[in-house]
């Protein structure tokens, strides 16, 4: 399971982020931070293609020696990031991509809420849950 | 940087090349040899044979040949490579050796020469006793050698050469020393590779004979060293596909091996060279997924094998040597030509060495950090007899040695605790710093700024440790906005921690402030103690004393900080600060607004600062000032109050000068305008907040334009989204970002009493001129003085309307072109307050259309604002324009008519005609028409006296007068075409007006005629206007000849119902140039009203081409025939009755 799941704004700063208490948050945020420079890149590349034929998932951005780093972005372009440790060998794609299907739906869900102003962090306690289930539970 | 143990051997990296060397060279004294062996080394290029040559002296010793072990039974191999092997094949043991010698053919002395030779040969032969090297001759010859087969005494004694030698034909070359150099060289140094390819195979073969006599128990060792030899001598041989193969056997091999504590390093060691081997032959061979491919295997199979859990650092320190070469390997490939890709470049394989080399550094620190009283062990283990190693990666106290357990443990103690004395001063920030600039080189040139940013924060934190506190700060000071921009609060906190302490510790004022400005303020994800703790920091170093100690720094760079600080202290320049906050979140927020966006002259500016804190604690401050664009008003935009030093730090929220945190304080600012800046922008350019106390040490907080700072325009954007209800805080308080900035104001002119009226009748007709009456009323209370009315054509139309639109104020005298079409700056004078005053304006429009015309009156007033006298200037703009049509008073239409009213297409020399005129009246007001008039022209004559017959008409909107003019055209020269008729004149006025004014002249030119002379014009004369009912009505026809030439005219007179008549019917007759012919008619005309005449047809026989009805369209056709009285009734029948006889037999 995930170690890190983080939402990006549409400009780039991070709406929601959250890694496994047992290590070092702030090499979680850079390392989402860093995947970043992927994601644009992949998502101009992709933008020339037409809008509709857009694959939201963009799949493993870049693997470093201990973590791999997964991306998606959806139409109005947030971006979410899921972290996964690199020894995790189970993990399907297919599984990362219905991860990320479940974090989209949440997180149409949070946008919903009249009561969320679109660009605030998020702090939805129902979305927190999606993304609890999703992470590694510490021991 | 010196080689360490973890760098590649340069003989491993480099690419092997056959090895030949050349013998019996005199490169020193001898010119010719010099030239031989310049050749072979200079523009060795890639097309040239890769050959490594070396010069050496004829009885060169070369590395003695072991005796051939001739069972492998007994033997038990000490370890996987030696280490000068690699060094021995590439630069000792050649493949070939060339023997140079001075012979020609036809020497004198061959015989003596040719065993001198031999001996050479012989002595080089001894030397290389037990190696497969070949030797070869080369006799450099003076001469240009013959064809092969023609000089037979050559080829006698090139047998004869060899014999003597023991050389086969192929190792005999001859280098003619002649013009060619260069050729011959090429060509023999392809032979001598030849030769050296033979060598390395043999070289192989027999490496790879050893095999059959190993077993798989005791030789482990030797599987992997033959191969890895096999693969070396391929690629001697540049057989590369070959070498990886073996290299690649080479490697399963390694990690076949029993591996244990005590041969781990070994292992690991040459592992990492053939891994090394192998990625490099992989991007030789443009295969760089097969070398990637190859070096993920190798890092997942060794990442496990720590080895001694005491020498952990080795570990890492290999792991980071590995990713480093590879990196080096790849970037050596991408500059060969490879393309690299954002995910896949050097800079990932960089970072992660440097990241091993992290830990390789906090290992260092754990395994390494001895008590003092521990020293390096005597006598040194990691000494050996000879200074190197004999095999790669073993340890120098145990050389040779292969079981699992190390034979003597004291000495493995002691050989531990040097490694470990060792890598303590290993300087591993330079390492780290230096892997880390690497990747950032990379990650820059891949499109990746963010990872980049990363790693300037990485080696800013290096810096960091290794005490370089003003390196570091220049690295995160850059790196920081970075992060500001793209909001990440969290990354940017932990950098600006880094940044506070490095500031501390090289004691830099103005950085530490700003740090811990941003660090307490909004956007700092710091806890509330560590805030308060930061806060407590700055107000001490804003009352001028030393800050408290930041936690986790070095102590003895605190003890030097505590004394910079110190030196700080009493300086006495030098202690002022601005700090410019749009590149920075700092801890105090400000927005400042002007209430409206713009001001009358006569009203005062209003202007609001709101500030809010958003620290810890209250926090106080010295003076607030608002620079605006005219700096005259600064003055009156401050607040100050200086605070006395204790005061800083308890401060009563009551107080003005005082931020509570949270809460948003509002400061208020008013001044009255300057005249001279009516019409201006008032901008704010900067709002400054000082803090500290100016005798010691301040600081400027300096917000441009209405405040703001680098996330303030991101906060204002989600305020203005957001759904909050925006709630009234109980008493003064405000809703922070309910507060827009409002940086700019406009001072307007004061608004106008007065009142301007306009009164005229549109439309406008063309050339009249045209009266508006303008009114102005003041309703001042005060004089208005100097008041000044501009009126005519508004700017900024068609250019065409300016010169066709003339204004002017006087009526008496007409307006033409020298009038302008706007009138500026007409004094009027003072207005006493109620005072009405008119004035005039008459325009003159040349054409039609519509215009737009302004009306503007200006004058100055004193008016009294906040206890101030101003003189302020109004100006009225009357509805700001009004738009006047311009249409024709009457459309004028003139033709050319003949005396029967026909339209006429051309008038005729002699022959009256009519002209027409026509008035239609278009002007929606009533038109008096003054006078009219026909100005003839020279050649062209009235009948008459011509005389206005529409004179004192009044037309109304639609009606229409008509006059004409008969009026003849005397006969003209020969070659005149057209002839001017003249002008038709037209005076005219509105009826409204009053008799003073002029009447207007309207003057239409008459078209051209076109008059023809006619050659033979009949005309009628004397027809009266009526005859009456049997009564005679005599006519005289008169036809003239104006041509040169007697002409035949048939005249014939067709019957008529309603007359009888008397004379000619038809007849023949010719008339001469010149004369007229009359012919006299005498009709009786029997019935009464309109007649037609009988028609009298006229053929000019001469001239056909004039038809009858052209002649006859000059004669009356029609007369009015009236009722006769009814008196002597039968006299005139009767003479009628003879009149008609005489008709009958009279021709």
């Amino acid at each position: 399971m995930a170690v890190c799941v983080a939402v990006i704004a549409k400009e780039n700063y991070p709406l929601y982020i959250r890694s496994v208490p047992t290590q070092n948050e702030l090499k979680f945020h850079y390392t989402v931070h860093t995947s970043l420079d992927v994601v644009e890149e992949k998502v101009s590349a992709v933008g020339k293609a037409l809008p509709d034929q857009r694959e939201l998932y963009l799949g493993l951005l870049y693997p470093t020696e201990d973590y791999k780093v997964y991306g998606y972005v959806t139409n109005s372009k947030v971006k979410f990031v899921i972290v996964v440790d690199s020894s995790n060998t189970s993990l399907r794609d297919n599984e990362i991509r219905s991860m990320f299907r479940k974090l989209h739906s949440s997180f149409t869900d949070v946008m919903c809420n009249p009561f969320y102003n679109p660009g605030d962090t998020i702090q939805s306690k129902s979305f927190d849950s999606i993304v609890s289930a999703m992470m590694v539970q510490s021991s | 940087m010196s080689p360490t143990q973890w760098d590649l051997p340069p003989e491993l990296c480099c690419r092997p090349m056959a090895f030949v060397a050349l013998t019996g060279l005199d490169v020193v004294y001898n010119a010719v040899h010099r030239a031989i062996w310049d050749a072979f080394c200079a523009n060795r290029r890639a097309d040239r044979v890769p050959i490594s040559f070396k010069v050496l002296p004829g009885d060169h010793e070369y590395p003695k040949c072991r005796t051939k072990r001739t069972s492998y039974e007994w033997y038990i191999p000490k370890g996987i490579l030696k280490t000068g092997w690699m060094n021995k094949h590439l630069n000792l043991v050649p493949a070939l050796v060339v023997l140079f010698y001075e012979l020609d053919w036809d020497d004198a002395q061959w015989k003596e020469k040719q065993s001198e030779c031999a001996t050479k040969v012989e002595i080089v032969r001894t030397s290389l006793q037990g190696r497969n090297t070949k030797v070869a001759v080369v006799l450099i010859q003076k001469k240009t050698p013959l064809p092969p087969g023609e000089d037979v005494v050559a080829s006698e004694r090139a047998a004869a050469l060899c014999n003597a030698c023991d050389l086969s034909g192929k190792s005999l070359f001859v280098l003619p020393h002649t013009d060619h150099l260069v050729g011959y060289i090429i060509r023999l140094e392809n032979a001598f590779y030849e030769h050296a390819q033979t060598y390395y195979y043999n070289e192989i073969r027999r490496v790879k004979s050893h095999k059959e006599f190993l077993n798989k128990t005791t030789h482990q060792l030797l599987f992997v060293r033959h191969q890895f030899k096999t693969g070396f001598f391929s690629e001697l041989k540049q057989d590369t596909q070959n070498a990886l193969k073996h290299y690649r056997s080479a490697y399963g091999l390694i990690h076949e091996l029993r591996a244990h504590e005590t041969n781990m390093l070994e292992i690991k060691t040459l592992a990492g060279f053939i891994n090394y081997k192998i990625c490099r032959l992989c991007f030789q061979h443009n295969t760089p997924l097969d070398a990637i491919a190859q070096f993920r295997k190798h890092i997942d199979l060794c990442k496990k094998k720590l080895g001694s859990g005491d020498l952990a650092f080795e570990h890492t320190a290999w792991m980071s040597k590995q990713f480093q070469s590879f990196g080096d390997l790849f970037d050596e490939a991408i500059k060969l030509g490879l393309t690299a890709i954002q995910t896949q470049n050097p800079g990932f394989y960089y970072q992660q060495a440097a990241c091993y080399a992290q830990e390789r550094k906090q290992q260092a620190s754990q395994f390494c950090s001895h008590e003092p009283n521990v020293t390096y062990p005597l006598p040194d283990p990691l000494e050996t007899l000879s200074g190197v190693l004999d095999f790669y990666g073993q340890r120098a106290w145990r050389q040779g040695h292969q079981s699992i357990d190390p034979p003597d443990p004291d000495r493995e103690k002691q050989g531990v605790l040097a490694l470990q004395m060792k890598e303590r001063s290993v300087q591993h920030s330079e390492l780290i710093i230096a892997l880390l600039s690497n990747a950032v080189a990379q990650f820059k040139k891949y499109k990746c700024p963010r990872m980049k940013s990363h790693l300037m924060v990485q080696m800013g934190e290096e810096y960091f440790h290794a005490k370089e506190y003003t390196k570091a700060l220049k690295l995160l000071d850059y790196v920081m906005c970075d992060y500001r921009t793209e909001r990440w609060w969290s990354l940017l906190t932990s950098i600006l921690g880094t940044a506070l302490k490095c500031s501390y510790l090289t004691g830099h004022v103005k950085d530490y402030i700003t740090y811990s400005m941003e660090l307490v303020g909004r956007a700092s994800t710091l806890r509330e103690d560590q805030k308060s703790r930061i806060e407590k920091n700055l107000i001490r170093v804003l009352m001028n004393e030393v800050p408290e100690e930041e936690p986790n720094c070095d102590a003895g760079s605190v003890r030097a900080a505590q004394g910079l600080w110190g030196e700080r202290l009493t300086l006495a320049a030098g202690n002022e600060f601005t700090i410019e906050v749009q590149d920075c979140v700092p801890f105090i927020q400000c927005k400042a607004r002007f209430l409206s966006p713009s001001f009358h002259v006569d009203e005062p500016v209003q202007l609001h600062v709101y500030l809010r804190a958003d620290c810890p604690h209250p926090v106080r401050f010295a003076k607030l000032g608002v620079s605006l664009s005219n700096q005259e008003y600064n003055q009156y935009c401050l607040v100050e109050e200086a605070c006395k030093v204790k005061d800083i730090l308890e401060p009563s929220s009551q107080e003005n000068m005082c931020l509570v945190p949270g809460k948003t304080r509002k400061y208020c600012f008013k001044f009255v305008a300057k005249t001279e800046d009516v019409g201006r922008k008032i901008e704010i350019t900067h709002v400054d907040l000082m803090l500290g106390v100016e005798s010691g040490r301040c600081v400027y907080l300096n917000w441009r334009g209405g405040g703001g700072d680098a996330a303030s325009a991101h906060e204002a954007l989600q305020a203005s989204r957001s759904f909050k209800r925006r709630t009234r805080l109980p008493g003064q308080q405000l809703e922070w970002d309910t507060v827009s900035v409002q940086a700019s104001t406009m001072v307007i002119s004061r608004v106008p009493r007065i009142s301007v009226q306009l009164r005229h009748e549109p439309p406008a007709l063309t050339n009249e001129m045209y009266c508006m009456t303008i009114t102005i009323q003041s309703e001042e209370d005060t004089v208005a003085r100097d008041v000044c009315l501009t009126a005519g054509l508004k700017p900024g139309q068609d250019a065409n309307l300016t010169q066709t639109t003339h204004v002017t104020l006087d009526s008496s005298e007409g307006c033409d072109d020298a009038h302008p079409a706007l009138l500026t700056d007409i004094v009027v004078g003072d207005l006493q307050p109620g005072q009405k005053m008119e004035k005039k304006l008459y325009v003159r429009c040349v054409n039609t259309g519509s215009r737009i015309f302004l009306f503007h009156v200006s004058y100055a007033i004193s008016s009294t604002v906040e206890g101030k006298d101003i003189a302020c200037k109004c100006h009225k703009v009357r509805d700001e324009t009004v738009t006047i049509d311009t249409v024709v008073p009457f459309e004028v239409a003139v033709k050319f008519v003949s005396t029967k009213f026909e339209h006429l297409e051309r008038v005729y020399v002699d022959v009256p005609f009519l002209l027409m005129v026509d008035i239609l009246s278009a002007s929606p007001w009533p038109v008096h028409l003054v006078d009219s008039q026909i100005q003839l022209a020279s050649n062209m004559a009235a009948v008459d006296l011509p005389q206005s017959q529409v004179a004192a008409v009044v037309l109304q909107t639609g009606e229409c007068a008509s006059e004409c003019f008969s009026l003849k055209c005397p006969p003209v020269q020969n070659g005149t075409s057209t002839v001017a008729a003249g002008h038709y004149l037209i005076s005219w006025k509105r009826c409204v007006h009053p008799l003073t004014c002029q009447p207007l002249l309207i003057i239409v030119t008459v078209p051209v005629v076109l008059p023809l002379s006619h050659p033979l014009p009949p005309r009628t004369s004397e027809l009266p206007s009526f005859g009456r009912v049997r009564e005679s009505l005599p006519v005289w026809y008169h036809i003239e000849n104006r041509t040169g030439m007697v002409q035949e005219v048939d005249v014939s007179v067709e019957p008529s119902d309603a007359f009888m008549f008397s004379g000619l019917k038809q007849v023949r007759m010719r008339i001469l140039p010149g004369s007229v012919q009359e012919m006299v008619y005498n009709f009786y005309p029997l019935m009464a009203g309109y007649q037609n005449l009988p028609l009298l047809n006229v053929s000019v026989l001469r001239l056909p081409s004039i038809p009858s009805q052209l002649l006859q369209r000059f004669l009356p056709t029609r007369i009015f025939i009236k009722v006769r009285p009814p008196l002597h009734q039968h006299e005139p029948f009767l003479t009628l009755c003879y009149v008609m006889h005489y008709i009958h037999t009279g021709c």
